[in-house]
């Protein structure tokens, strides 16, 4: 017995993103990181690159399939590490669908990108204080995380602006897509 | 070239992240944040107990027990004998340089920080 998934070209796109973000997600797994929580965040990049593209349905679908399925990969899957990773996506999407009306004209890549970024470590610490440590002595890290995530940020921002200008050829956004 | 990537708002939200991790910096890490709890029974101290743990210390007065409690970075004396009751009363302590003083039965509370504060200057 043969199961057919009737598959559209739009989760064809979807899959082959998300498997970009899982990528990214998966290699910067191996970076030592001074302190749990601090880490460059790449697959931001896609998420940003996404919603630029493709709209806020695709960009959370990507997002999700990446924790999920990098998790999978990563070993902790629904461990407290997953449900950080979840809510610092959730986050940051929410921050990023309404920072996406910001004007165009004076707001650009980074400004989403430090958005996104600080976005993704408040949710991170408020589950960490509602749930895992509720004790006011995780805010002493606050600052230092707040620091990375201006860094990395920006860092993502400008490269996410600079794939943005560099043109067609980045993400298959009008290439012919393989038809199912 | 780099700057091309960068418009205009993204300067502004590029400030307002850094002067908001500036913020955390100066509240968190070096403004009046207490990190220990200073317990004193008739002017001598007693204990000095580290915030950073949750924990319950008995301290002796003349008229009985003082219970200060220490949790989630505060302290607080939680029962005591003296009859009008305002160290009890004043609740939770945060920053350093708070204080609650238990009268008659002579023991007090303080907070301190990393920095110095004064509670009088003389030239």
């Amino acid at each position: 017995m043969q199961i057919d998934i009737q598959t559209t070209p739009e989760d064809h796109r979807i899959a082959r993103l998300a498997a970009f973000a899982i990528g990214l997600s998966v290699m910067e797994a191996v970076i030592p990181s001074p302190l749990p929580g601090i880490k460059p965040g790449l697959a931001n990049i896609v998420t940003l690159l996404v919603l630029e593209r493709f709209g806020l349905r695709a960009a959370i679908w990507v997002s999700v399939l990446r924790v999920v399925a990098g998790s999978l990969l990563l070993g902790t899957f629904l461990s407290p590490s997953f449900v950080l990773s979840l809510s610092g996506a959730a986050a940051s999407l929410l921050t990023l669908a309404l920072a996406r009306y910001l004007p165009k004209i004076w707001f650009g890549a980074v400004s989403l990108s430090i958005f996104a970024a600080f976005a993704h470590i408040a949710g991170q610490m408020a589950v960490v204080y509602l749930w895992l440590i509720p004790h006011a002595g995780i805010l002493y890290l606050a600052p230092v995380f707040a620091a990375a995530a201006l860094l990395f940020g920006s860092v993502n921002g400008l490269i996410t602006a600079r794939l943005l200008t560099e043109g067609e050829g980045v993400l298959p956004a009008q290439t012919a897509l393989p038809q199912p | 070239m780099i700057l091309r990537l960068i418009k205009p708002g993204d300067w502004l939200v590029l400030l307002g992240g850094m002067l908001a991790t500036g913020a955390l910096f100066a509240n968190l890490w070096q403004g009046n944040a207490a990190d220990k709890a200073v317990v004193r029974s008739g002017g001598k101290v007693v204990a000095e107990l580290s915030l950073a743990e949750n924990r319950i210390y008995i301290a002796h007065g003349p008229l009985g027990a003082s219970r200060i409690e220490i949790r989630n970075r505060r302290a607080r004396v939680a029962a005591d004998p003296s009859p009008r009751q305002y160290c009890v009363k004043q609740g939770w302590l945060a920053h350093a340089g708070d204080a609650a003083l238990c009268l008659p039965n002579q023991v007090s509370l303080e907070l301190t920080g990393a920095k110095k504060l004064y509670d009088s200057l003389n030239y």
